[in-house]
């Protein structure tokens, strides 16, 4: 079974797109990467969870995967369409009502930095109904309270099925306390990022 | 975790920002208000205060006005964070400081004194501790105190020891401390060619001529304008071909900053200070 046909029409019309992930979503974000249109009318977030001094190449390795031009954020820099933005490691990253990220260094949050809820609730201040979030497995319970943020200011929500997940703690958090509007199946997830 | 029943609006931001100004003298506005915003709500849920409580506080309790700083300015530090930093730093620019007959360095936004003890080891690893003097400089008195003290607790600086790992600097870290129970305190031959003052970036002046100055993720807080205003400070502050580090995520985006600064490392953003 496809996506809702909501669903679709939402997607069709965001303009940000969230990605959270933590354990057990590396090689998922590659492949979700991947099956974004080349074309893709909208500015694309990833918060992926990781060690402070973990030297990896992540923003390349993500740009193997993808013609969409694809940068690990700095400070001050614009959101622009057709982009992929990685959120970098040791910095939180949120989102400036003109339309600009800034870092921060503070306190980490579920012993993260970067925090998914951090740039999550910033989304939800700027980008209102127009953005959508997908989070996936992780071993934390980092994004539910983003999610919720999102959702009840009216941005679509999704959560990667607990069962689909490596680790299900992180998905099943936002959809606990609500955070989370649509569940959806992995393959659902893929068809709908294939979606012009 | 944090409540999400705590809402604030930008216009309450912009009315906190001028009652503090007019109360207590110091200027937010150029501070980014994201993370600004995000900062006040975590007061509102700590001391769980509605928006009118705080505003009625800040204006009757000077004590809750520095507590209000602290929280304001975020004071997450670490010694030897970004090792790379420290890698390029004695590789492209220890060299050239060793040629001055003095070496003038100030760390701007230093908190509680990580990066300064840092950079004091990094300077004697390259044998420049008898020739060098290191300001630190913060808007917050409390942070500065604890900086003079130079005692940090013995889980930091495990934590530490990592960084120092990657510098490619010898030993340990901990060959820098005396450790006692859960305390380590720096050694007192690092402390020696330090000064830790107060010093408000928005608002004071130049106040010497340095060689070198570090404002690492400090940038960040603020917006482009106010950057711009600092750059102008920190170019008045350098001597001809001084250096100026910021953070790893901070550029000079600037165009007329860009032609007075030449970039020594892309990476780092480490820049030497050219023209006149």
């Amino acid at each position: 079974m496809g996506p809702d046909k909501n669903l679709l029409d939402r997607w069709r019309t965001t303009e940000l797109l969230l990605l959270g992930g933590s354990a057990g979503s590396f090689k998922l974000l590659f492949q979700m990467v991947k099956l974004l249109p080349d074309d893709l009318d909208k500015t694309v977030i990833i918060v992926i969870h990781r060690k402070r001094n973990f030297f990896s190449e992540i923003a390349k390795l993500f740009a193997e995967n993808t013609r969409i031009s694809l940068r690990e954020i700095e400070d001050k820099d614009v959101l622009k369409k057709n982009t992929i933005y990685i959120a970098p490691a040791n910095y939180h990253t949120l989102i400036e009502k003109g339309g600009y990220f800034s870092l921060d260094v503070s306190e980490a949050v579920w012993y993260s930095k970067p925090s998914i809820d951090v740039t999550f609730e910033s989304a939800a201040e700027v980008y209102h109904d127009r953005c959508m979030a997908i989070l996936l497995s992780g071993a934390n319970q980092d994004g539910a309270d983003g999610m919720l943020k999102l959702r009840r200011h009216g941005a679509v929500t999704i959560a990667q099925h607990p069962e689909d997940a490596e680790m299900d703690e992180m998905p099943t958090a936002a959809i606990n306390n609500g955070g989370a509007r649509y569940i959806l199946r992995t393959d659902e997830i893929f068809k709908l990022l294939h979606t012009q | 975790m944090s409540d999400t029943s705590v809402v604030i609006t930008s216009s309450q931001i912009t009315e906190l920002i001028d009652l503090v100004r007019r109360v207590h003298g110091f200027d937010f506005s150029g501070y980014t208000k994201a993370s600004l915003k995000r900062r006040v709500v975590r007061i509102m849920q700590l001391k769980k205060m509605e928006f009118y409580d705080l505003k009625h506080i800040l204006v009757n309790d000077q004590h809750f006005f520095q507590y209000f700083l602290e929280e304001i300015t975020v004071n997450v530090t670490e010694m030897f964070r970004d090792p790379s930093f420290y890698k390029a730093l004695s590789l492209q620019v220890m060299p050239y400081l060793s040629t001055y007959q003095h070496a003038k360095i100030w760390c701007a936004g230093c908190s509680t004194g990580e990066e300064v003890y840092s950079l004091a080891i990094l300077l004697r690893e390259a044998g420049l501790s008898k020739k060098s003097f290191i300001y630190g400089t913060d808007i917050n008195t409390e942070v500065l105190r604890e900086a003079r003290k130079g005692i940090y607790s013995l889980r930091n600086i495990k934590s530490y020891a990592e960084n120092y790992q990657f510098t490619g600097l010898k030993g340990s870290i901990s060959d820098n401390f005396t450790i006692l129970y859960d305390a380590a305190s720096i050694h007192n031959e690092l402390k020696q060619n330090t000064l830790f003052s107060v010093h408000n970036l928005v608002s004071d002046d130049v106040f010497n001529e340095f060689q070198l100055i570090s404002c690492r993720n400090v940038f960040i807080y603020f917006e482009t304008e106010l950057q711009e205003r600092i750059l102008e400070l920190f170019y008045k502050s350098l001597c001809p071909l001084g250096y100026l580090c910021l953070g790893s995520k901070e550029t000079i985006r600037s165009e007329a900053f860009k032609r007075k600064f030449k970039v020594i490392n892309h990476k780092e953003n480490i820049y030497q200070k050219i023209g006149t």
